[in-house]
């Protein structure tokens, strides 16, 4: 009973008030008032939220309406529009597509290998996260373009990057970076050595081993470190707007798209454009969820492994 | 397949993991690797399995040297200490493994997959998940995997270390009779000398990653070669003493030395089944205490001069006669022995 007075203590200030002594109505008055702490910080909660994230999609999603949806369609069908959704789904599947092999092999080489500057190239593999795009962008123009230190080698190999496709690519790349090293890395070093040695033991080469063991034990976590890196290729506007330019038709993303149309007051595309974007991300963010419980089943299983060697 | 080791040395940084070790095996018997933990006697194993490579030694399996075979080409079974089955696959899919890597046909694999698990005693299993079993279970699969591609060798790292008590002896009294069926050379890494004792043909104390004696259980228990040996197996007591002429004195009780050194500082080592205890006044020690543990009796005594002495008798003998907390007794020792005094060993059980 006194335990029963006591814990509300740590709820906070309003329920501080409630008497300690046990007098009959005193459990019920904590109770209520409890609940109504709990209503209170649900309120601010939720009312932060959709302050910050339902109400800006929620005005967009009005103006997009009030402009009429078939102007809005027609604005985004336009070749322009096309080509920047086109380049944007090109930089996705490339973006993909690398980080797929580079995640996989990067995680693998800095967790199971052992090599000298290791822990500084793995240190450096969060620095996209932390620094700005719009910096990397400027950094790479000055590595690569025009009086670069490797425009030389560039020019004699007939191969420019600046405002050109490999461009905004090299920028992409660059942002997504962390998301397929890190989740693999995670589950790699949380799975540990055991199976493959035991794969290896079992007469299983290296490849064998690869695509038998160490690749279906981290699908899961490789699928959710590609869709994060798909959802921040759709979104990266900085590096491609500095190493691409937004040339229209070439090397304009949905993302430099919609602002160029706000600039031009070209409002229908840029409505459109952010409506179709923000439809993809919550696509993605849906997809993310979904891998997120799969991950966490899988985690699920193989610590029941573990916990079961000591309770059965 | 026999098995000769020659002069093994292995080293983490400056750690001496395992220091120039040789033995043989002989094929088809079932060996245990016994020592405390970090004694090097996983390093040893993992050595034989080619998953780690010595610095320096050689190993030899059918009078072939084996030093440099990668581990996926030596025909080896390994079982690991937690199992490490592919959690992705089915029972029968991780027994299956070892033959499908090297693309054995699927009836044939499928056949030798059921005989395996008719062999764990684990039939009708074969399509459940390894997080769907018990530990005892997963034992018993990771065995069947590791049996599935016929290996010349089964190394098994602390085999029962992760099951409960019950479901351990169980397992034991299975991996000997197993053994026996499939006849094929085991080697097995345990701390505990009741696993090593009970299951194995012959046994290998590793201490420090030296070997401290090779030999039969029996041999080791009756006759252990170091200090080391004498204190990890069994329950001693270990007196600082000196000798002179072939007998120890020990606070006030003098004694025979069975075996070692008959002069000059030793550690007097006794079994504390090697004793014999009868009331008498003054006597040499006092009875402190006595505890029953079911079939057999412990009592605590307190030496003078010494400390503590402890020794275990069978529940009816006749030398508990009299015997109760407090009173004097005379001690003597039937069997101790003397290893040359050096500093005090770290570690043991």
């Amino acid at each position: 009973m006194r335990k029963l007075d006591r814990l509300p203590l740590i709820e906070g200030p309003a329920v501080r008030a409630a008497p300690l002594s046990m007098t009959p109505t005193a459990p019920q008055r904590v109770r209520r008032e409890r609940a109504l702490g709990k209503v209170a910080l649900l309120l601010v909660v939720t009312g932060y939220l959709a302050f910050v994230l339902l109400a800006p999609l929620g005005a967009l999603l009005v103006a997009t309406w009030n402009l009429g949806v078939a102007e809005v369609v027609a604005a985004i069908s336009e070749p322009l529009a096309l080509d920047a959704l086109y380049t944007s789904a090109v930089l996705v599947a490339c973006a993909v597509a690398v980080n797929a092999v580079i995640g996989t092999f990067g995680a693998i080489a800095f967790v199971r290998h052992r090599f000298f500057g290791r822990g500084i190239i793995s240190a450096m593999c969060d620095l996209p996260l932390a620094v700005s795009p719009v910096m990397i962008g400027l950094s790479f123009i000055l590595l690569v373009g025009r009086g670069g230190v490797l425009d030389p080698l560039l020019q004699a190999i007939g191969l420019k990057i600046v405002f050109t496709f490999w461009g905004i690519l090299l920028g992409t790349l660059f942002v997504t970076l962390p998301f397929t090293v890190r989740e693999v890395a995670y589950v790699l070093e949380e799975i540990g050595t055991d199976e493959e040695e035991a794969a290896t033991t079992l007469g299983a080469s290296p490849w064998q081993t690869f695509f038998r063991v160490t690749l279906p034990n981290v699908r899961v976590a490789l699928g959710y470190g590609l869709l994060m890196a798909a959802a921040r290729t759709l979104g990266e506007f900085g590096a491609v707007l500095v190493l691409g330019g937004s040339i229209s038709g070439q090397t304009q993303t949905a993302t430099t798209f919609i602002h160029d149309a706000i600039e031009e007051r070209h409002l229908s595309g840029a409505y459109g454009m952010a409506v179709l974007l923000a439809l993809c991300s919550v696509g993605l963010l849906l997809s993310l969820e979904w891998m997120k419980e799969r991950q966490a089943a899988a985690r699920h299983r193989s610590r029941s492994v573990t916990e079961d060697e000591v309770t059965t | 397949m026999s098995i000769r080791v020659e002069n093994l040395r292995k080293n983490f940084g400056t750690f001496a993991a395992v220091d120039d070790v040789s033995f043989e095996v002989e094929s088809g018997s079932l060996v245990a690797l016994l020592g405390p933990s970090g004694s090097g006697k996983s390093t040893i194993l993992r050595i034989l399995a080619g998953l780690e490579s010595p610095d320096s030694g050689r190993v030899w399996f059918d009078g072939k040297e084996a030093t440099t075979v990668h581990a996926r080409s030596r025909a080896i079974g390994f079982v690991f200490q937690h199992y490490a089955l592919f959690r992705h696959l089915t029972v029968a899919q991780n027994i299956a493994f070892g033959l499908d890597v090297r693309g054995v046909e699927k009836g044939v694999s499928a056949a030798r997959v059921g005989e395996l698990l008719e062999l764990v005693g684990l039939a009708g299993l074969g399509g459940r998940y390894p997080s769907q079993l018990s530990g005892g279970q997963r034992q018993r699969v990771a065995l069947a995997r590791a049996l599935a591609p016929a290996p010349r060798l089964l190394l098994l790292d602390e085999p029962f270390g992760a099951v409960d008590a019950k479901v351990r002896e169980e397992l034991r009294q299975w991996l000997r009779k197993l053994h026996d069926e499939v006849g094929v050379t085991s080697i097995f890494v345990t701390h505990d000398q009741d696993e090593a004792f009970s299951v194995s043909d012959r046994v290998l104390v590793i201490h420090k990653g030296r070997l401290e004696q090779l030999g039969s259980p029996s041999e080791i228990l009756d006759e252990p070669a170091t200090e080391f040996v004498a204190r990890f197996v069994g329950e001693v007591n270990v007196f600082p003493a000196h000798a002179a002429g072939g007998l120890a004195t020990v606070g006030a009780l003098e004694s025979e030395i069975q075996h070692g050194p008959a002069d000059g500082p030793i550690q007097f080592v006794v079994r504390s089944y090697d004793l014999k205890f009868w009331r008498e006044d003054p006597g040499v020690a006092t009875v402190e205490r006595i505890v029953t543990l079911g079939d057999r009796v412990r009592v605590h005594a307190n030496l003078d001069g010494a400390g503590p002495l402890v020794a275990q008798f069978p529940r009816r003998s006749s030398l508990l006669r009299g015997i109760d907390v407090g009173c004097r007794i005379q001690v003597q020792v039937t069997t101790g022995r003397a290893y040359p005094s050096q500093p005090p060993l770290a570690g043991g059980p």
